[in-house]
């Protein structure tokens, strides 16, 4: 019931611009005011507030505390904040360093690096109470309103938790105290300021109990809604706001700090409320007083009542009035309770609160008409408003960036869209650094570095963004041991680290780290066999460095990947260069560098142009470019390169060595962190096994998965059954045994004895090589002896060909006939044991 | 006309109400012939020409067939992305399996409706141009484009890459490519198609699943490294292993009519004649002579379809007769059943070459050789035949070279005189001899010529 999803927002600054940045043409704002557009209701967040913003999911928006407030030269609303992260968004495998239960509430100080704390203005939801607690301090009990409060206890660094620093902690709790959320109802267009209600315990304590009963009301009243209907559903929704607006405030009066009117944010609402109502039915006798029944229903709920015509007077006169209304209120509260059950009584019932305390209700109901018009006349400046930032978003948009219907759907709605910001999507994958990233996050919207497709490839024709469509059911979970094993044993599964290469990710880290700070061009060449790591770790580095370079610890940097097998051909290398400084070039002015990472021997051309311009470009005396360069050989240089090239790639060399044994047990059981799948010899055996053939990491996870597979299918009826040594055993043969055997012991008789007859031929001949006419005399032979009826010779083509297709023989084209030489595919030792075993 | 007019009167006399009910009787049971008949004919040569579809059953592959199920449901369902490779020779039935479980996957609720499948093969799509082209048709990627042909081949990938990127494991489409004749895709330039591949179904892309299909055991052996490194070698062996026992139940499996069958006695009645023969030790020795030669069920289906023919109105029932014929035919000897059609003069002309090469051991001849070879035996043993001339037999000898029975070992040039290009035969000295034997009226000096090519000494 998110009132997101109904209405239209609109985002506006609050007051004047704080301060400007000429250079990067950047304002900044102390507040932002939401207006929503239906209910006509305006709420201020400013600096230092808790909000939600919205994530991947709507029921799951992201908690963050608002830290800077601007807007840039294309005029898009841009906040700085702080994340907090929910448990949900902690790895799972990292959760359980937790050692304790976790509330759905409490969330974690947010220092993950990497992070972009730069999001769009416009997916900022609603403000909320962020509590620090200490770590040994209870949950406060909270009854109601759960999704509204959130704790902090702990910080999350994206390795490990730890306690609150005394800094952040007083940082928090100060936030709390100076926060304070301005709302006023738009129609009486009248700015509101913070006022600071002294409230007392008891109040509180009060409220907090009769709360719930509000809540239950609302939910009645809802289903009641049988008479006017629209006005009521329109009431609902905005119950559904109120509800979670308001327990923040109540929070807040328990940490003793309050901060914010809850009655002010009430009057509001009721008077949102009444002007809904007022547009849905006449303002007839009857229907106001139904009216009033909706809000002073919701009054009742809320306690302190603030009138809200007179604003002067109010901050003065604020205690005073709540000390009265909460008298007031206590006693109708009780009768309240029933009054959903019979619609028939309601008028007889309301009148009691609706006389009894309720002056600055009166106001609104009396003059619903003229605050219309002053409505309509504010919703067709914001309309205005709204179009023209639409408008000037499309046009920055379609130059800067590439996702052009994403960023208007952004814009001109706030549904939750999938294509809205997130967060998640980091977490997820922390070393799929997007191809190209650039430091500067002034047109990254969120808090991610935006998945632009493919900035380092080439952009197709009329800015197309293909998409795969979306899958109609959601994908299962893991329901199992075994399955959620597969999943962390896939290869595109990515780890939080990766072990067994810091040794190398330090080198490559420092290398890089010293061009830039230096200011220099330099080449590395990087090289190892496939699968152990080497791209993985130049991600990893690429991803820390680009981390670095937005705390300002290194200057920014651009990063192109130019991998030769997706290339079609090697001098695409250029355009996929050229794409990278077009885009970002001409909005950023500073240094420029690039590491380009590449599979080498596929950009080698005849004339080896491409890898000399490469190469040859960090040697020019002012170029900024560090490459480096990943292939497979560790010679190719001397190999295949000419010595101009070689020469310029320079003698920093690394190469990756194939992992060892102990290294993939260690990759393995670290992936498998927490989940109880596979025995400890059972891996080992594995490790040892790959590590002796390939030292390819990929394939040692894969035999892995298999191997729960098998057991998968070996177990019987959910019985939990661990990955032993006998399932390992049979994925490992299933992987590396060499088929031919196996096809020739299922090969049919007369094949069989074809590749006898050729192993007879080879004898006699001493040749390993025979035309079919000789071995077919042979295969004659062989069919007397074991008395069988000899196979005519366009049989024995058959069989040849046969034979042949299947790659156990390699035979000449077939127009030879009986002319056509054959050659055995395998050794004929293992022709003689495959015969032999039966 | 005459005579119908008067056999029409003739009946007309006679008792015309019973021959007419027996001519309709008559007529009734032929109609119902011919109906059995139809159906017979309709049901099973579909069954063996569509061998490969899924309507059919498997035989000897359940485990496979299990996993690559699992394979497939864990995509769908779980968005995981694989690869495999499904191998084994022709006609073992690679393309039934996957039809079979892609059929069963549809079937399932999970998975209606939520996967992408692109069918690829290797020898229509030639290159990685076309492959692509025909990848982002079967995605129905190209109305993004809207009706733009597309641009290079460099924008195509990217295209192709980007969209396949932006997907994620649990909200994408699982995607399932179909490599059929993997084998070829091999040869593309850099393997860059099969790397792609590979890569997305080993990185947090869009769920894809890539299953080959190839005849090939040493396929690995072709892959590149970095496309075998990022190759599962997952390996799904499909290997003809039955025995004998299973491959005479598969016999009657296959001829069997189905329950649902129109007329349901004459099926029975059939089914039951189908068990006999298949008990039946002619029948038994035809599919052992088969099933020695080779496993594979497409041969069986060769034969059983050339058997089935022999089936008509008049001959409703399948005999051992006519799977022996069958048989016969299935297995005869292409270029020996030339021979029977040659005249004398082109068989003696063969039988000179096959001395040729027993007295020369293999080494190709010319036609002056033949010519010579044959004037030796026209002159010292011949009775009965004929002394042609050399133009005559240099036709003859031509037609041979056209019947492919004779093949010359380089490209006749314009230069080189016809008689003196080097040819070899294509015929084995037992073929030869083979269809002498069965070749009708041959003169008997020819047969003891051939049988000795010392005999004219």
């Amino acid at each position: 019931m998110n009132t997101r999803q109904q209405s239209k927002l609109i985002y506006s600054w609050y007051g004047k611009p704080l301060g400007s940045d000429r250079k990067l043409r950047t304002s900044h704002y102390k507040g932002i005011l939401i207006t929503s557009e239906s209910s006509k209701t305006e709420t201020c967040i400013q600096l230092g507030d808790f909000i939600l913003v919205e994530g991947v999911n709507a029921d799951q928006p992201y908690v963050a505390q608002l830290v800077d407030l601007y807007e840039d030269g294309a005029q898009h609303k841009h906040a700085v904040v702080q994340w907090f992260c929910r448990l949900e968004e902690i790895p799972q495998n990292q959760r359980k360093m937790l050692k304790r239960d976790i509330s759905a509430q409490e969330v974690f100080f947010d220092q993950v690096l990497g992070y972009d704390t730069d999001i769009a203005a416009e997916t900022i939801i609603k403000s909320i109470m962020v509590i620090p607690l200490h770590l040994g301090e209870e949950l406060p009990v909270i009854t109601l309103n759960k999704e509204q409060t959130f704790y902090v206890k702990q910080s999350w660094d994206g390795k490990c938790f730890k306690v609150l620093s005394p800094d952040t902690f007083s940082k928090l709790k100060e936030a709390n105290k100076t926060r304070g959320v301005i709302t006023n109802s738009s129609k009486a267009s009248i700015p509101s300021d913070i006022f600071t209600p002294v409230k007392k315990k008891t109040e509180s304590v009060v409220r907090s109990a009769t709360k719930p009963k509000k809540i239950d009301m609302e939910i009645e009243s809802k289903h009641s809604s049988s008479k006017s209907s629209l006005s009521k559903e329109r009431h609902s929704q905005r119950m559904a706001n109120n509800d979670i607006k308001t327990p923040t405030a109540r929070k807040k009066l328990e940490l003793n700090s309050p901060t914010r009117s809850k009655g002010r944010l009430l009057g509001y609402e009721v008077l949102g409320l009444l002007d809904d109502d007022c547009d849905a039915t006449a303002p007839l006798e009857q229907s106001a007083t139904k009216r009033k029944v909706k809000f002073t229903n919701d009054i009742l709920g809320s306690p302190p009542k603030i009138p809200c015509s007179d604003d002067k007077s109010k901050s003065t006169t604020q205690s005073a009035e709540h000390h009265q209304s909460d008298i007031m209120r206590l006693s109708p509260y009780t009768k309240v309770n029933d009054f959903s059950d019979e619609d028939k009584n309601l008028q007889e019932k309301d009148d009691v609160p609706s006389l009894g305390g309720y002056q600055s209700s009166q106001s609104p109901v009396v003059t619903p008409r003229s605050r219309r018009r002053c409505v309509q006349k504010t919703s067709a400046l914001i309309a205005e408003q709204i179009s023209m930032l639409d408008q000037e978003d499309f046009l920055s948009d379609s130059d800067s960036s590439y996702s052009l219907s994403s960023e208007e759907k952004e814009d001109d709605d706030d549904d939750d869209v999938p294509c809205t910001p997130e967060k998640k999507t980091k977490s997820n994958r922390i070393l799929s650094t997007p191809k190209s990233s650039r430091k500067s996050a002034v047109h990254t919207p969120a808090k991610t570095l935006r998945k632009t497709p493919l900035k380092g490839t080439p952009r197709t024709p009329r800015n197309a963004t293909p998409e795969i469509p979306r899958r109609i059911q959601a994908t299962q979970e893991p329901a199992s041991v075994l399955e959620e094993a597969r999943l962390r044993l896939h290869v595109s599964a990515i780890p939080e680290s990766l072990p067994c290469r810091e040794e190398e990710f330090q080198d490559i880290y420092n290398f890089v780290e010293s061009k830039l700070i230096d200011g220099t061009g330099g080449c590395m060449y990087i090289s190892g066999v496939p699968g152990t790591g080497k791209t993985a770790t130049v991600h990893e580095v690429i991803r820390c460095l680009q981390q670095a370079a937005e705390n300002d610890e290194l200057p920014p940097f651009q990063f192109v990947e130019i991998n030769g097998m997706k290339l079609t051909d090697p001098h695409q290398a250029y355009v996929q260069i050229l794409e990278v400084l077009k885009i970002r070039g001409h909005s950023f002015f500073s240094l420029i560098f690039l590491s380009l990472s590449l599979q080498l021997d596929l950009l080698w051309t005849q004339k080896q142009n491409v890898m000399y311009n490469l190469f040859d470009w960090p040697t020019q005396r002012h170029s900024k470019l560090i490459i480096l360069a990943i292939a497979n050989t560790m010679d190719l240089p001397e190999r295949i390169m000419m010595n101009r090239v070689a020469s310029r790639l320079g003698l920093t060399r690394m190469s990756f060595q194939p992992y060892t044994y102990k290294q993939l047990q260690q990759i393995v059981s670290s992936r498998l962190k927490g989940v109880k799948a596979f025995e400890e010899d059972a891996v080992q055996l594995v490790s040892r096994k790959v590590a002796a053939l390939s030292g390819d990491a990929r394939r040692c996870l894969d035999i892995c998965r298999r191997a729960t597979e098998i057991c998968e299918f070996a177990r019987q009826k959910r019985a939990p059954e661990m990955v032993r040594m006998a399932h390992v055993t049979e994925a490992i043969d299933e992987m590396f045994s060499s088929p031919y055997v196996n096809a020739i012991r299922n090969a049919s008789l007369h094949e069989q004895i074809f590749l006898k007859a050729i192993l007879a031929e080879f004898r006699r001949a001493g040749v390993e090589e025979a035309t079919v006419q000789q071995i077919y005399h042979h295969h004659v032979a062989l069919c007397r002896m074991e008395g069988l009826q000899s196979p005519t010779v366009s049989e024995t083509m058959a069989i040849c060909s046969r034979l042949g297709a299947c790659r156990l023989l390699l035979v000449e084209a077939s127009s030879k006939y009986l002319h056509m030489r054959v050659r055995l595919n395998l050794s004929q030792d293992d022709v003689m044991y495959a015969l032999r075993e039966e | 006309m005459k005579p119908s007019a008067m056999s029409k009167r003739k009946l007309k006399e006679s008792s015309a109400e019973s021959a007419e009910s027996i001519s309709q009787l008559l007529v009734k049971t032929t109609m119902h012939l011919a109906r059995n008949y139809f159906w017979v004919q309709k049901i099973l040569r579909e069954r063996f020409c569509h061998h490969f579809c899924a309507a059919g059953k498997l035989f000897g592959m359940e485990q496979q067939y299990r996993h690559l199920l699992e394979l497939l449901r864990r995509t769908t369902v779980h968005g995981e992305s694989n690869s495999a490779l499904v191998i084994g020779p022709r006609g073992s039935g690679k393309t039934a399996l996957l039809n079979h479980v892609l059929k069963d996957l549809r079937e399932m609720t999970q998975v209606r409706e939520n996967l992408l499948e692109v069918h690829l093969n290797g020898l229509l799509q030639t290159n990685d141009k076309v492959a692509l082209k025909e990848i982002t048709r079967q995605l129905q990627l190209e109305n993004v484009v809207g009706d733009k042909v597309f641009g290079s081949f460099a924008e195509n990938l990217a295209f192709l890459l980007e969209a396949l990127r932006k997907g994620n494991r649990t909200s994408s489409c699982p995607i399932l490519f179909v490599l059929d004749e993997f084998d070829l895709f091999v040869h593309h330039k850099n393997q860059s198609l099969l790397y792609n591949l590979f890569d997305i179904s080993q990185s947090a892309q869009t769920p894809v699943t890539v299953i080959g299909l190839t005849c090939r055991q040493d396929i690995l052996e072709l892959l590149e490294k970095r496309v075998k490194s990022r190759f599962s070698h997952r390996q799904i062996y499909l290997m003809n292993s039955f025995d004998f026992k299973q491959y005479i139940k598969i016999f009657k499996n296959q001829l069997s009519l189905p329950a649902e069958f129109p007329d349901e006695p004459f099926a029975q009645k059939w089914n039951n004649n189908v068990q006999h023969l298949s008990e039946d030790k002619a029948v038994q020795d035809v599919l052992q002579k088969l099933f020695h030669h080779s496993k594979d069920l497409r041969s069986l289906h060769l034969l059983l379809m050339l058997a089935v023919s022999a089936v008509t109105v008049h001959h409703p029932l399948l005999t051992a007769a006519d799977l022996q014929e069958a048989s016969r035919q299935h297995s005869t000897d292409s270029k020996a059943n030339i021979v029977h059609g040659l005249s004398v003069l082109e068989i003696c002309l063969i039988i000179a070459m096959k001395h040729l090469n027993e007295v020369y051991d293999g080494e190709p001849f010319n036609f002056q050789m033949v010519y010579n070879e044959f004037q030796k035996f026209i002159q010292r043993k011949a009775h009965s035949m004929y002394n042609f001339e050399k133009p005559v037999v240099m036709k003859a000898f031509e037609h041979l070279l056209q019947l492919e029975l004779v093949q010359p070992l380089e490209r006749p040039s314009a230069r080189a005189q016809r008689e003196f290009l080097l040819l070899k035969l294509l015929l084995d000295s037992s073929q030869i001899m083979e269809a002498l034997q069965l070749y009708p009226n041959c003169p008997t000096d020819v047969k003891q010529w051939a049988a000795s090519s010392l005999s004219w000494l």
